[in-house]
């Protein structure tokens, strides 16, 4: 069975329909990736796993129970953190600060904590005292990361976090996947960044206009079929 | 001698103000709501006081420390369940609703408790003194200033040292993200109002030992609270102490010219820093 699962997940805002029944399934120690063009609905359906957006009990499933209901903290509660687009750290809060609020809805003993995050991305500690918005943004986005790492999440969703990085920035952040997920974590990396998410990920779902158009194994897909996949157009 | 009399006077009454004050800043810098019921709560934790120490004979004290975690529970339940409703992007729910409540709770304390004016009786303390070089000094006013200042202390240690206080700037900043980090906003400004509310007591204590009060007094004390925070820059429990002093001084000063003067001292003085730092004192660099 599946660690998390969502099934025939649909999402509103108000009339819009964002997402129209999406499947997808992680399993333990799996790292998946789901790709697809802006407005596609990747943010929509983090938001929706994350609690942000609620929705039927039974669209979202993880370890087995019904949470598609549940609000943010029951969720982060349970196991489940998000890095979200945006990074969104607190500036009223120094780096430091930013990443222990991370514990403060699940301070469960794992492998993370302050000292390890430091170990993970060295220049955070230099930095520490520092308001988490006076950093660069691919610093912020370490910040953004570690930040969900301390609750020692089962499952560490990724929303966009190469957008508006420089390339070379991007590839030292995604260097740290491999000791995120050998710390236990299974991961969902959300990306426009089609060949970053390709090297990272074990599956890959690609989404537009709000379904599944594509999912398969990174080897196994050509550049094709994602092409339209992607764009809806061959 | 007696200008520098007229000062001291005027930064001991000036603890009073931040004192009034310090709950209303907590409340507005973590969830931007404006409790017009301020001062309302200050009287009604003043009645409380008064019916605990002379129903159970209690030290005004004793009182209050008993009045504490009363007002906490109403605060937090007053919160959760009423203000909350009222958070948005439109601020003048929340107005329209403290209001109300200031209303609601002057008509229930002239409803129990009529519109004479009381006094929280302290034994001979009221009148206790103490010589500071030349200048004595009374020794409840003192206790105001110092009550202040710790009071000050703490929620600055609360604020900055302590996970709730991370919790507290976390959802100020971005309630949304402050759920993924597992904080429900809901409660935790629940808590705020609580710990205003706690305040709140200390304030009620030295408002009814240092002067009458009845139900309707209220609005007033609401208006130097504001003032107080509004001089001292909105967010900075250390401006909202120097707003009060500046009021106090204003008053004593007003006073010692012409008693009939004391008020409009203060608001005048509200108004001139108004002119000259729009954004108060020590505006928060981050806002």
């Amino acid at each position: 069975m599946a660690l998390l699962e969502t099934r025939n997940l649909i999402a509103r805002y108000g009339d819009f329909q964002a997402l129209f029944g999406v499947d997808i399934a992680l399993n333990q120690g799996e790292t998946i990736a789901i790709i697809g063009a802006n407005g596609a609905g990747k943010t929509t359906l983090m938001r929706s796993i994350s609690g942000i957006l609620v929705n039927q009990p039974d669209a979202v499933l993880f370890d087995g129970a019904e949470i598609g209901a549940l609000p943010a903290p029951d969720i982060v509660a349970r196991g489940i953190a998000m890095v979200p687009e945006g990074r969104k750290l607190f500036p009223s809060l120094s780096v430091e600060e930013n990443l222990l609020i991370g514990r403060f809805g699940r301070a469960v003993e794992g492998h993370w904590n302050l000292d390890t995050v430091y170990e993970l991305f060295p220049i955070l500690r230099e930095r520490r005292t520092n308001p988490g918005t006076a950093l660069s943004g691919g610093q912020q986005q370490m910040v953004a990361i570690g930040r969900a790492l301390m609750s020692n999440p089962r499952v560490l969703l990724c929303d966009e976090i190469s957008l508006g990085l420089a390339p070379v920035v991007i590839k030292d952040i995604y260097a740290a996947f491999p000791r995120i997920r050998d710390a236990g974590a299974s991961i969902v990396v959300v990306e426009q960044d089609i060949g970053q998410a390709l090297k990272v990920a074990d599956r890959v779902y690609c989404m537009m206009e709000g379904r599944i158009t594509l999912t398969g194994v990174p080897g196994e897909l050509t550049r094709e079929v994602i092409h339209s996949a992607y764009f809806g157009v061959a | 001698m007696a200008w520098l009399d007229t000062i001291i006077q005027g930064i001991l009454l000036g603890g009073l103000y931040a004192l009034f004050a310090a709950g209303l800043s907590l409340v507005f810098g973590i969830m931007r709501l404006v409790n017009l019921a301020h001062g309302d709560l200050i009287v009604l934790a003043a009645f409380l006081i008064l019916v605990l120490a002379s129903a159970l004979g209690l030290n005004p004290f004793i009182a209050a420390l008993v009045a504490m975690p009363v007002m906490f529970a109403i605060g937090w339940a007053l919160q959760f369940y009423l203000l909350n409703r009222t958070l948005g992007a439109d601020i003048l729910p929340p107005l329209l609703v403290t209001f109300g409540l200031s209303v609601v709770i002057q008509n229930g304390l002239l409803e129990g408790f009529s519109a004479d004016s009381r006094r929280i009786s302290i034994g001979g303390l009221e009148s206790a003194s103490v010589a500071l070089g030349p200048i004595n000094v009374g020794v409840m006013p003192l206790l105001t200033l110092a009550s202040a200042i710790a009071v000050i202390i703490g929620l600055n240690q609360l604020f900055y040292r302590t996970s709730l206080g991370r919790a507290f700037r976390a959802t100020s900043d971005d309630p949304v993200t402050a759920g993924l980090m597992g904080i429900q906003p809901k409660r935790i400004f629940a808590t705020a109002t609580g710990i205003a509310m706690v305040v709140v007591t200390i304030a009620a204590l030295y408002l009814g030992t240092r002067s009458n009060f009845d139900p309707t007094i209220g609005p007033a004390r609401l208006i130097y609270a504001f003032e107080a925070v509004i001089i001292g820059g909105l967010g900075s429990l250390w401006g909202t102490l120097a707003g009060g002093i500046v009021i106090g001084i204003a008053q004593t000063f007003g006073a010692a010219i012409n008693p009939e003067w004391q008020i409009l001292a203060g608001h005048l003085a509200f108004l001139l820093v108004l002119l000259v730092r729009p954004r108060g004192l020590f505006p928060r660099s981050v806002d």
